[in-house]
């Protein structure tokens, strides 16, 4: 009997208009993320319908759960739409569960099927309650609902549904630039973004020889796993050692932060343009540190009128750390190399900075230069999930 | 030449030794230096280390490479011992271990720890009524082998993990996985420690590794900080690591196959075997097929042992690492007469072995029986 995964899709049916396009994207998204597996993906207005091969269905699985616009999925037997192959069915469906209590539903969007759904459901239920030993009905809070959907030509059956990720398709939105240090926010915010379609661009900014090439490792195994929910991610990475020593060499020592996060602000702002990106994203929250503090936020965002947005201003930080757990970075962004944000920390960052103090400091270096150069000199790596390594060769 | 010792070692693949060779000229650096060939060694080692433990359905931080079987099971028992004093001092295996296993023990009795010794029914088997008779208030460790070494005795170790995390939750269980990776299906659920040895599944001598859950806490047997984990110092075996999880994703290639072609080739030497009256099979039906224990009364095992070596046949007495002793503490433990527990030979095969081989061997067996079976 075959099988297929019937994916149904979360937000985007309500979207009218675009709905095609929104489609379309999942459609393209999904492609990509089975691309080497043996399946065929056909689509309609409410679902697509993925054949596969058995022995890849557990792989195919989990892929899914890593594809936004998702609201559910189920693997769902096909068969004809003959009374007699669907009782059968049915019934082999249901000898697999393991359960006491079930419960039939049934669609029913051919209506020139002669048993109205409510009937059908019940005709069914009598068939499982003779067949399967020591079972009960029961319609509020069944151990197995078991749906059967009767469309044109053919049924579908199936009992198990699995949550997506819900969120919109990545791509159906335009592109914004993340922030991304190394920390545990940063990864987060930018997962929250991609989960509302938004596709990223990653920027790290390091500052060789005071950050580590274990610094950049750590941000390249980030991005990975980002890049779970988008193909390819680039990672565009910003050479800020001299922005950095300048900063600390001319500027007052509680300012450094503030100054060295407007700087990153102007070379976001550059980036953008060039990749036309509309919005930075990056993983801030409302006072976790001296320059989160709104004080700081507005003097810092006063460098750019682009929409800076904050997936994570809101959440507590276990709530970030429950979320970095989910998505499988925690472990990376705990792991102990400096980063840009971390080897110049003054003693006493400032927290109500204002914005005449900023500006005084600013004119003690010619900070526009380096801004052009650093944003010039920048390297971009392409990162995919599962990167071809230099030694795949020797496992 | 006919091998068939291959439960003492096998050799190792091509395959795995130019991965060794060649990671060992393309990787120079010390995975703990910081600088890019330090990195690079390091990511390599990672590597190893997400392979082993995807290949287990276990955590890359759970895994610990040492350089032997030996050192992982002592570094499972002593480490918990060392680290779980307060909470007990009571220690459960059984006498049908590894001599690594028994003799750490040993020496934990020195330090005022309390071994007790499951007795095993006449097949070798552990039974959980058995089990938990010996289990007390004060017991932080069970270890328990999956195969043995010597006579190819399965244990049910699921059964005895969901046993233990079920009524003694405290108590962990650690198994001695040496001759059960790459010839059987291997389950870590309900198991906290686990040892395994890259030269048992055609790997390289000098890599092993001691699979330890995120749960588990010990006291390192090697101190000297940063390492590829902090339960064991040194400088990383990188290149060994790398052998060790090639090593491990071939032997559990084609699994099914190969355990099915060595099931055959036991099968057809027992039945040839069960013909010559002077044998004894001592490995039951349901033993590991890579092992046949068979005993001949009246010669002595290492008799045995050098007259098939002399044919260049290379078997062996009990397992290559138990001292001088002239019983097999198995086959004792199983109850069985000094007769048989001292003329006891372990044949061990493996898919490589062919059925001419084993004709061969058949054959000179049986003459030298006749050679020999002259003592009284």
């Amino acid at each position: 009997m075959e099988r297929v995964i019937l994916i149904k899709y979360g937000e985007l049916t309500t979207k009218k208009g675009n709905r095609k396009f929104f489609i379309q994207t999942l459609y393209q998204n999904i492609q990509k993320k089975l691309k080497n597996l043996d399946v065929h993906i056909t689509k309609d207005i409410s679902r697509m319908y993925v054949t596969f091969q058995e022995k890849d269905l557990e792989i195919i699985l989990k892929k899914i759960q890593e594809v936004f616009g998702i609201h559910t999925f189920q693997v769902a037997r096909k068969v004809p739409t003959d009374i007699k192959t669907i009782q059968e069915a049915c019934l082999e469906v249901m000898k697999e569960e393991d359960f006491h209590t079930f419960k039939v539903e049934t669609k029913r969007s051919d209506k020139s099927f002669p048993t109205p759904s409510l009937e059908f459901s019940r005709q069914i239920g009598g068939i499982i309650l003779k067949n399967i030993e020591n079972i009960q009905v029961d319609v509020h809070t069944p151990d197995v609902l078991l749906q059967i959907e009767i469309l044109k030509g053919y049924t579908y059956i199936y009992t198990n549904k699995q949550y997506g990720l819900g969120g919109y398709p990545v791509g159906c939105q335009e592109k914004a630039l993340l922030m991304l240090s190394g920390g545990i926010d940063s990864p987060v915010a930018g997962y929250l973004a991609l989960k509302r379609g938004v596709p990223i661009d990653c920027v790290y900014f390091e500052a060789i020889p005071h950050t580590s090439l274990n610094a950049r490792e750590k941000v390249i195994s980030l991005t990975k796993k980002l890049a779970k929910y988008k193909d390819k991610i680039n990672l565009h990475i910003i050479s800020f050692t001299k922005i950095q020593e300048e900063i600390y060499k001319n500027c007052d020592s509680d300012y450094t932060i503030t100054i060295m996060r407007r700087m990153m602000y102007r070379i976001m702002e550059k980036l953008s343009l060039k990749y036309k990106a509309l919005a930075i994203v990056n993983g801030e929250s409302i006072g976790q540190v001296a320059s989160q503090t709104l004080h700081s936020m507005s003097v810092i965002n006063q460098v750019t009128n682009m929409p800076v947005i904050r997936p994570v201003a809101c959440l507590d930080k276990l709530e970030i750390i429950d979320l970095s757990k989910k998505i499988d970075t925690y472990d990376i962004s705990i792991l102990p190399y400096e980063d840009c944000c971390t080897v110049f920390v003054p003693k006493h960052p400032v927290i109500h900075p204002t914005l005449k103090k900023c500006l005084e400091n600013e004119e003690k270096f010619d900070f526009s230069k380096l801004i052009d150069e650093a944003v010039e000199t920048h390297q971009t790596i392409v990162v995919e999930e599962e990167m071809e390594d230099f030694s795949n060769d020797l496992f | 030449m006919i091998y068939l010792d291959y439960s003492s070692t096998t050799p190792p693949r091509k395959e795995v030794l130019d991965s060794f060779v060649e990671s060992s000229e393309r990787f120079i650096g010390n995975a703990n230096s910081l600088h890019k060939l330090g990195l690079d060694a390091r990511k390599l080692m990672e590597k190893a280390e997400e392979q082993v433990a995807s290949l287990f359905s276990v955590l890359p931080s759970e895994i610990i490479f040492t350089s032997s079987a030996s050192e992982a099971n002592n570094m499972a028992l002593k480490g918990i011992a060392q680290f779980y004093q307060t909470r007990g001092k009571h220690i459960v295996t059984t006498k049908l271990e590894h001599s690594s296993i028994l003799e750490t023990c040993t020496f934990l009795e020195s330090q005022g720890f309390i071994i007790d010794y499951v007795p095993v029914d006449s097949f070798g088997q552990v039974h959980l009524e058995e089990l938990e008779k010996v289990l007390r208030k004060d017991t932080i460790l069970v270890s328990i082998h999956q195969v043995n070494s010597e006579v190819g005795i399965i244990q049910d170790v699921s059964k005895i993990g969901s046993f233990l995390k079920k009524n003694y939750p405290k108590v962990f269980f650690h198994v001695d996985g040496t001759q059960s990776v790459g010839k059987m299906p291997v389950c870590l659920d309900n198991i906290d420690l686990f040892t395994c040895s890259a030269h048992k599944f055609y790997g390289l001598k000098g890599i092993a590794c001691l699979i330890k859950k995120k749960n588990v806490n010990l006291v390192p047997l090697i101190h000297g900080g940063k390492s590829q984990t902090d339960f064991r110092s040194g400088t990383p075996a990188v290149s060994l690591m790398v052998s060790f999880a090639k090593a491990l994703r071939l032997a559990l290639e084609d699994f099914e196959e190969k355990y099915q072609d060595v099931k055959e080739k036991n099968l057809y030497l027992r039945k040839e075997l069960e013909k010559i009256p002077e044998v004894v099979i001592n490995s039951p039906r349901d033993a590991l097929p890579h092992i046949l224990n068979l005993s001949i009364p009246k010669i002595k095992s290492e008799t045995m042992l050098h007259a098939l070596e002399q044919e260049e046949i290379y078997i062996s007495t009990k397992t290559a690492c138990s001292r001088d002793s002239s019983l097999s503490l198995s086959l004792d433990a199983m109850g069985r007469a000094k007769e048989i527990s001292s003329t006891s030979i372990r044949i061990s095969l493996s898919y490589l072995t062919t059925k001419e081989e084993l004709e061969n061997f058949l054959k000179i067996l049986k003459t030298k029986i006749k050679e020999l079976n002259f003592q009284k």
